[in-house]
């Protein structure tokens, strides 16, 4: 007996803005989609931003108000880091498609259908620089018919030449009241039960990241039921609770290797992730007041070492306890360099 | 029977340790919208346990009809075709496999499995179509690619199976797969609820337990279940009935790795240094990982050690371990920590003793 399963839908999907003026927060960039859906032309374009802030709804809200569902297949053209991106699908795919040419623009169904392709490609910038050359040449020469939308965290990943050729746009972060109110807007539509101080964790935790924000409010909702509260959050995001890091932190500051020990062991016993705790003490660090600017460097040094360490792999208890005996030797000033080294 | 798979929950509802989890779990079940999960916590915590009892609240009792299987595939990559081995462990209506038993290729797996469980989907009696389960434990042991293939086929097939992963540390998960599925950390029991579960034992066996002697053995397990329950029935055989002065046998590797302890503190010499590689090699031979080598053999000394060297101790140790996990062998890494401390040690004795 296998039991049904009901086809949810992520709420990501469900609740991402179709048109481009409900896109939250981007004034520049909608006020310039909506002069182009007016016009019906577009130079090529460059989505820089934080994950989470609407890049890609941008790109395909604004691909769907051109085209309308049927001319969309055909003209639209989607790849992102998951599908292969080398250099071939570049001198392929990219080119077979951009080098279809297209009829005129005439309105079809209360649509603009402009005279040309959209090739969008989002997340640029894992894209290879080799790739990212063999595009240039492409660009030009079918400018006629084609547009790229080119999506990305980092500007600068891509190259010098490809961005000078693309009209820019930045994603700004999410702020806070913004992201409330979509936030609650879907409660409302799920019938959920959020809480202010819930909201405002959901808000801190997620860091200006609307995607974030949502996948964790429905891992809640699905864990949980409707009435969410802030430690539901928490516990679903992975966040370690600020107690936890306040009370390792202020082992580290008392001096005392063992005790940091037993804390570290603690913290290990517990499951919290490595990565999220250095991250976190990282940020209480930063804004602890009364340490001199000198020790927090000290701080940051270590943290940055121990996270590179447990990228290669490296063993989450040792490396958090060498992270702990160098913040208790920063913070309490014990010498910096090993006396018995020789 | 082991007392550890005699008294393992069978149902989501008998959970003891990790009840909130579990009502969590049966909720998901209830509502017919499982995503994704993620389990992660240190072992001896309970996940395997977890799971099990999840696939048995989804599937009935069909799902504890398990079969091992040593399959084969054959895997058509592009130029060349690659065979692969790997033992699977399957019902009707799950499958489970541990992917980075396959080492580098372990990215084929992935894909190859996933897509052959797509292919042949139960249907009920209804007609209507179900799902599969697939239990991939250690993925944090699965290579970036391998990872990265992962994610692509989760989106791509997440109507036809639902993936369980089990981990370690959540921290060598790539984001992008923890972002799509639910993570639920599992954390160690803690030694009171120990005390619980060996006290449940005894008295489901009927034993008699003198006070305080259930206390010690969860101090000694640290905070592992798994090990708490060993170590319990061993003491049963060893002794009954129990006194409450009755010595918990230790591990035997980790008598052997204190013994290298006092060995290294007694004497810093080449020649030393020589044995202790002769007995490093020993626990390597005999498959205890090195990782777990190095942070015993860490445990010993910081016992052992005066205040002011630990610090530097504990770098080393965390500097070596780092070189070990990017390096090939791991006796190198471990016998050039043992030199290290060592020369400190060493160096230390002749600074406060002349």
């Amino acid at each position: 007996m296998a039991p049904v399963l009901q086809s949810s839908q992520p709420w990501v999907e469900k609740y991402r803005p179709k048109q481009v003026k409900d896109v939250a927060h981007q004034d520049e960039v909608v006020r310039v989609l909506t002069n182009t859906l007016e016009t019906a032309n577009c130079p090529h374009m460059l989505f820089y931003g934080p994950p989470g802030t609407g890049k890609t709804t941008t790109a395909l809200a604004i691909a769907h108000q051109l085209f309308g569902p049927e001319l969309y297949k055909s003209r639209v053209l989607e790849l992102n880091a998951s599908d292969d991106r080398g250099i071939n699908v570049v001198r392929t795919k990219i080119k077979d498609f951009a080098a279809v040419a297209v009829g005129s623009g005439q309105r079809q169904g209360g649509y603009p259908c402009p005279p040309f392709k959209i090739i969008i490609l989002d997340e640029a910038d894992s894209m290879t620089e080799d790739a990212q050359n063999a595009l240039r040449r492409t660009m030009e020469t079918y400018s006629k018919v084609t547009r790229f939308f080119f999506i990305c965290n980092y500007i600068s990943r891509i190259i010098e030449p490809l961005a000078s050729r693309c009209a820019k746009f930045r994603f700004k972060p999410l702020s806070e009241e913004i992201m409330s109110s979509r936030i609650l807007h879907i409660c409302d539509q799920e019938g959920l039960n959020l809480d202010s101080e819930a909201l405002s964790t959901l808000s801190s935790i997620s860091q200006g990241d609307l995607r974030r924000a949502i996948t964790y409010l429905q891992g809640a909702a699905r864990l949980f039921g409707s009435s969410i509260s802030s430690k539901d959050l928490i516990s679903v995001s992975g966040v370690i609770p600020r107690e936890v890091v306040e009370a390792f932190y202020a082992t580290c500051k008392s001096g005392n290797f063992d005790l940091a020990n037993k804390e570290v062991n603690n913290v290990i016993a517990e499951g919290y992730p490595v990565s999220q705790m250095i991250f976190q003490l990282f940020n209480v660090v930063v804004e602890a007041d009364d340490v001199p600017d000198e020790q927090k460097a000290r701080i940051c040094k270590s943290l940055a070492e121990a996270d590179k360490r447990l990228v290669d792999g490296a063993d989450e208890y040792l490396q958090l306890l060498d992270v702990a005996s160098n913040t208790m030797r920063a913070l309490c000033n014990m010498p910096q360099e090993f006396s018995f080294e020789t | 029977m082991l007392w550890v798979d005699k008294y393992r929950p069978k149902t989501l509802a008998q959970v003891v340790v990790h009840e909130e989890i579990a009502q969590n779990l049966k909720k998901l079940v209830d509502e017919q919208d499982c995503p994704h999960l993620l389990f992660y916590g240190p072992s001896g915590s309970g996940k395997k346990t977890l799971i099990m009892a999840l696939l048995r609240q989804i599937f009935g009792p069909s799902a504890e009809k398990v079969k091992v299987e040593n399959r084969n595939w054959k895997i058509d990559a592009g130029s060349r075709t690659i065979d692969l081995e790997l033992t699977t462990l399957t019902s009707t209506n799950h499958v489970e496999l541990s992917p980075s038993d396959a080492g580098f290729q372990d990215r084929y797996i992935v894909q190859e499995i996933i897509k052959e469980m797509a292919k042949n989907r139960p249907i009920d009696t209804k007609g209507k179509k179900g799902f599969k389960v697939l239990v991939l434990n250690e993925v944090d042991k699965l290579s970036r690619e391998a990872q990265h293939s992962l994610r692509r086929t989760m989106e791509k097939y997440s109507a036809y199976c639902r993936l369980i992963l089990c981990c370690n540390s959540s921290s060598k998960v790539t984001e992008a797969i923890r972002s799509r599925c639910l993570n639920i950390r599992i954390n160690a029991p803690s030694e009171e609820q120990i005390v619980k579960v060996l006290e449940f034992i005894g008295k489901k066996e009927g034993l008699q337990l003198p006070s305080g002697f259930a206390a010690r053995i969860a101090e000694k397990s640290n905070r592992n279940l798994r090990r708490a329950i060993l170590s319990f029935e061993t003491c049963r055989v060893q002794q009954y009935p129990f006194t409450s002065n009755q010595a918990i046998p230790p591990m035997d590797w980790e008598e052997y790795i204190s013994e290298i302890a006092t060995d290294i503190m007694k004497e810093q010499s080449p020649k030393r240094l020589f044995q202790v590689r002769g007995k490093v090699y020993e626990l390597l031979v005999n498959c205890i990982p090195p990782e777990i080598v190095l942070k015993r053999l860490l445990y010993e000394l910081l016992k052992k050690l005066d205040p002011e060297l630990k610090h530097e101790v504990c770098h080393w140790a965390a500097y070596y371990e780092h070189r070990m996990r990017l390096g090939q062998k791991a006796i190198f890494h471990i016998e050039a920590f043992v030199a290290k401390f060592m020369s400190i040690y060493k160096a230390f004795l002749i600074a406060t003793f002349g």
